[in-house]
């Protein structure tokens, strides 16, 4: 089964699913904490619209992980703040 | 196919889920201009119709077979119809599939409008800017759930009732094992019978509104047996899953520290608030909620296009009755036009396209679309008689509650903003807040920042880039003759 890399872990995924579907089918559901207070966030809407989801994906910061697709080998990681350069 | 291959003056329509693949296909049928269809999705299909993208490797026996989901999808009939004949049009070199393309704005330009899209197909850091010409402009975007914040909203597990949806049918992912499902509308059913059939254990679902309203609408019920049927089939679901339909209840409050462990729900009383004696806790591992749908204008309002409001005073697009806006050259159809389904949205596709080839107002077919928009459309209007919002919707709110998701802002600072600082809509509050400012630009707060305020729905913001793009797109644009 093809795997991407979510922080130090391994992730399984089935062609087709999206970032965010695999790792919520592993039983993650968060994956992000906000600026202010720190709060733990994962898939809200589900289709792009409330950026709750974001990761950084290949070193692209706040990339939404329920639009991007899982492919076998990328490279995600969890993202503190909103993920915009200034902080 | 790249820019410079596609005709430079066919009809571009952005949406392919129903209305907009109706659209395709009728102007495929009925004219001889070239289509270009754009979706920010992995294919065709939109919300609706949505599908998991297609594997790669199509030999890859884990990977997601649409065929697998048939199940969680309705009138998949006419979604295979529309399709082939958008494939043929293809193959005819008269139509072009753009998917992962997301527009992010529109300008008027001589002839027509430019069409200026962000291909994401090539995944993060390779995104590419594509600008498109079009004689004609569709809008078929669609629209995304509604939300309404409560304690615990913003908890991990909690999600809108769409984006259960979403994960179930792109990602053949059923969040659990144990679900809630709340809110109002018809949506509720389907949902919670897709994750019950996929073996999610439906604790609930917590319908606001009673099934007594719609006895008050049974003209439009009678006019759409097919409607009544498709609710039923959802509810036999339920019934044989053993999941318990809850009326006049809401889930008021969602409990946990990393993830959401509980909702509790409580009934309404006859005015639409929620009774504290009827408090009840309920252990869930995930919750979908959803307050219907809010259609996405972003594109309508970027471009001046006059709207007005639906049944239940959300400001939609105006279009005539070959659905053209007030904007020449642009038409729009679906759930852009007022959240009323994928049957109204076909209807309207097809319309839209017989509008654009310049068919006669008086041949059968064309009486017969109107006819059928019409009497969806009352249908539609039924709908969200039967389904408000609950006046005591925010009785549950504290005052820490979160309700800008973006940017962190509490109901207390936005009440605040409204009883001391003089704020009566969301753009004020949103000057002294922020709420609304952030990444979503309002889209997930901004239904309920209105109601807060005493408002309607009021003027939809305008949002003048409709998805947020990497600089490095907006520096790679080449400048092209237009
Ligand atoms: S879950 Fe809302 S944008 Fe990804």
């Amino acid at each position: 089964m093809s795997t991407f890399r979510f922080d130090d872990v391994s992730i399984p995924f089935r062609d087709g699913q999206s970032v965010g579907a695999a790792l919520v089918a592993q039983g993650i559901l968060s994956w992000r904490t906000t600026r202010l207070e720190g709060r733990p966030r994962g898939l809200f809407c589900g289709i792009g619209i409330c950026f709750d989801c974001l990761v950084t994906v290949d070193g692209v910061p706040s990339q939404r992980a329920c639009l991007v697709r899982a492919r076998d080998g990328l490279d995600v990681t969890t993202q503190e703040g909103s993920g915009y350069a200034a902080e | 196919m790249p820019l410079s291959d596609l005709p430079p003056d066919g009809v571009v329509i952005v949406g392919a889920g129903p209305a907009g693949l109706a659209c395709a296909a009728t102007l495929l049928d009925q004219g001889d201009t070239f289509v270009t269809v754009l979706d920010a999705g992995s294919g065709a299909g939109g919300q609706y119709w949505r599908q998991p993208a297609p594997p790669a490797d199509s030999s890859d026996p884990g990977a997601l077979r649409p065929d697998a989901m048939r199940g969680l999808h309705h009138d998949l009939g006419t979604f295979a119809e529309l399709r082939s004949r958008l494939e043929a049009g293809q193959a005819a070199g008269r139509a072009s599939l753009l998917t992962d393309h997301h527009v992010w704005t529109v300008v008027a330009a001589e002839g027509g409008h430019v069409v200026h899209a962000v291909d994401r197909s090539g995944g993060p850091g390779r995104e590419r800017a594509v600008e498109l010409r079009a004689r004609h402009l569709v809008i078929a975007t669609g629209a995304h759930d509604r939300s309404l914040p409560f304690p615990g909203w913003d908890l991990p597990g909690v999600l809108t009732a769409g984006g259960l949806q979403a994960l179930l049918k792109a990602g053949d992912v059923a969040l659990g094992p144990r679900v809630a499902v709340g809110g109002t509308g018809p949506f509720l059913l389907p949902v919670a019978a897709g994750l019950a059939d996929r073996g999610a254990t439906v604790v609930g679902v917590f319908e606001a509104n009673s099934p007594t309203r719609w006895l008050r609408e049974l003209r439009a019920v009678a006019a759409n047996r097919t409607k009544l049927a498709e609710g039923a089939g959802y509810a036999a679901t339920l019934l044989r899953r053993r999941v318990p339909v809850r009326t006049r209840t809401m889930i008021v409050e969602a409990h946990g520290r990393e993830r959401v462990e509980a909702v509790t729900v409580a009934r309404l009383d006859a005015s639409g608030h929620p009774r504290r004696d009827t408090h009840r806790r309920i252990e869930v591992d995930a919750v979908g909620v959803g307050w219907g749908f809010s259609p996405q204008l972003d594109l309508a309002v970027t471009l001046g296009c006059a709207l007005t409001a639906d049944a239940s005073g959300t400001p939609v697009v105006q279009v005539d009755e070959w659905q053209r806006t007030s904007r020449s050259g642009v038409s729009a159809a679906g759930e852009a036009c007022g959240v009323g389904g994928a049957a109204l949205a076909v209807a309207e596709g097809r319309l839209a396209a017989r509008g654009i080839v310049g068919a006669s107002a008086s041949d059968a077919e064309t009486a017969g679309l109107r006819e059928e928009v019409a009497r969806l459309r009352a249908f539609a209007a039924a709908m969200h008689r039967a389904h408000p919002v609950p006046a005591g919707w925010a009785d549950a709110l504290r005052s820490e509650t979160v309700v800008c998701r973006c940017e962190e802002v509490s109901a207390g600072t936005v009440r605040h903003a409204i009883a001391e600082r003089g704020a009566t809509d969301a753009r004020q509050v949103k000057q002294l807040t922020r709420a609304g400012m952030g990444w979503c630009q309002g889209r997930v707060c901004g239904h309920a920042v209105e109601l807060l305020a005493g408002g309607g729905s009021g003027s939809p913001a305008e949002r003048l880039v409709s998805t947020p793009l990497p600089l490095g797109v907006l520096a790679s644009r080449k400048s092209r003759a237009m």
